[in-house]
């Protein structure tokens, strides 16, 4: 067998390093993101408020609400924006659905010069791919024990 | 002649010329005095960000030549290499020229390896003249290993940035310029660092072993140098070198100085420093060589350092392997 296995790293080594790591700041970052990831729930609530009163209900409501604030995802990071606020607001701008717009618009651009079937279309979802698969999966899981109990 | 892992040149090739080309981001540091071009556009006026990286590296070493005013028939050889998959911005740069090209690739190291290289091929006889080069792009490293440009997403305290930059030479024969006296070969060395966003850690080893390796063969010591430089350590990895290289009875810390630590203007948004074959290639080219040009530095040991992955590799779970090879350049 060749090559590095867990048994021959130099521990040593790995454990020093670990002493030299520049700490991650996580009050900091746990703050702007509540702060930033806030803001964006509240833009929401604001929508959807508007457009009640604009006399949309239920599943249309909602619907429409998604779709505004997908599309404002989508518009920031054509304008190259959001990832500037993804910088600064960690899971703040990465959990609500806007973050979810962005992990799908971002390859798509980045991969438009590999062409548009086999770039844009095809590696559009290599970031988004993994939520799909795992939000479906435990969507399932829910569903099932929901329907047991 | 050869000690140790220390090749020494019986009639040290020189420097006859060099340049590098620089991105905007980097203009705003010490680079932007000393490039030959800087870019105010980071895609160079091409349509894809490769190709930009492709058409600085051409352009750096159509410069060098110019510069060395051998003309393009005076080359007999060219050595460069890049970060890309297939080294495709080297290669693709080299179809611009009618001499002979040969494909390197060391990852970031590829500018100590190719001088290295060059110096071997004017001292041996074998070409009169080599030119070596080599570049880097942030947007298109940052697609191959990383993420697209525009998601928004976090770096870790440890990460660096790709420098968009490219810098070449020119390596003959004559009465001027700075010599190389001998290089020094690296060997892969691999602590077990699986992180990919710490280079820095994964790197300093190798760039220890091989400076060492370069006292001992040489029988010089870290005062006898006025720039130990090594090539995107980034702040991180400095600090671990001058310990590693401590803990073997080096103390490199008066003239130890990291490419990557020093070509940016602030190391905020870049946290530790520049990355990438570009950085150590604009530092030497722009700044370091021009230095010596002037006669402010009169010897300094050159090890830029490279980290032997692939997306593949770190995607299942291996280490990061890494290498280091330096030269030694004097007045």
């Amino acid at each position: 067998m060749t090559g590095k296995t867990r048994e021959n790293y130099n521990e040593n080594y790995l454990n020093y390093v670990k002493t030299q790591d520049p700490p991650t700041k996580h009050l900091k970052n746990c703050a702007s993101a509540f702060g930033v990831g806030g803001l964006i729930c509240c833009i929401g609530q604001f929508i959807r408020y508007m457009l009640q009163y604009a006399g949309l209900t239920g599943d249309e409501l909602a619907g429409s609400t998604s779709v505004i604030l997908i599309f404002l995802g989508c518009l920031l990071t054509g304008f190259g924006v959001y990832d500037r606020i993804g910088r600064y607001a960690g899971a703040g701008s990465i959990v609500p659905i806007t973050g979810f717009a962005n992990s799908v618009t971002s390859p798509a651009i980045e991969f438009k010069t590999e062409g548009w079937i086999y770039g844009m279309a095809a590696k559009m979802f290599t970031v988004a791919g993994a939520i799909i698969v795992f939000g479906v999966f435990s969507g399932v899981i829910v569903g099932l024990i929901y329907f047991f109990i | 002649m050869k000690k140790g892992n220390t090749i020494f040149f019986k009639n040290p090739p020189r420097i006859l010329s060099h340049a590098a080309i620089c991105g905007s981001k980097e203009t705003e540091g010490i680079l932007g005095k000393y490039a030959d071009v800087t870019l105010e556009d980071d895609m160079y006026g091409e349509s894809t960000y490769e190709k930009a990286e492709c058409k600085m590296l051409s352009a750096a070493i159509s410069l060098a030549i110019k510069k060395s005013r051998l003309g393009e028939s005076g080359i007999d050889v060219l050595l460069s290499g890049d970060l890309l998959n297939q080294i495709i911005s080297a290669s693709f740069a080299a179809r611009d020229f009618t001499f002979p090209f040969l494909g390197l690739y060391s990852a970031c190291s590829t500018m100590s390896e190719s001088i290295l290289l060059g110096s071997a091929l004017v001292d041996g006889g074998y070409v009169k003249t080599a030119v070596c080069a080599t570049g880097s792009h942030f947007a298109s490293a940052e697609r191959q290993y990383r993420y697209p440009l525009e998601l928004g997403c976090t770096r870790p305290p440890q990460a660096q940035w790709t420098v968009t930059g490219a810098g070449g030479l020119v390596l003959g024969s004559g009465q001027k310029g700075v010599k190389v006296v001998n290089g020094t070969m690296g060997t892969v060395c691999d602590y077990g660092v699986t992180d990919v966003n710490n280079m820095g850690a994964a790197m300093a080893p190798a760039a220890a072993k091989t400076i060492v390796s370069h006292f001992v063969d040489t029988g010089t010591a870290p005062e006898d140098y006025d720039l130990i430089l090594t090539g995107d350590l980034g702040a991180l990895g400095s600090r671990i070198l001058k310990d590693l290289t401590w803990e073997k009875g080096y103390d490199v810390s008066s003239r130890h100085v990291d490419c990557g630590e020093i070509v940016y203007k602030v190391i905020e948004s870049e946290f530790q420093g520049g990355s990438g074959a570009g950085c150590s290639a604009t530092v030497l080219n722009a700044y370091v060589l021009t230095k010596m040009d002037a006669g402010l530095y009169k010897r300094v040991l050159f090890a830029a350092t490279g980290a032997l992955l692939s997306t593949v590799s770190s995607g299942q779970g291996e280490s990061i392997p890494c290498i280091s090879h330096a030269v030694q350049l004097e007045v």
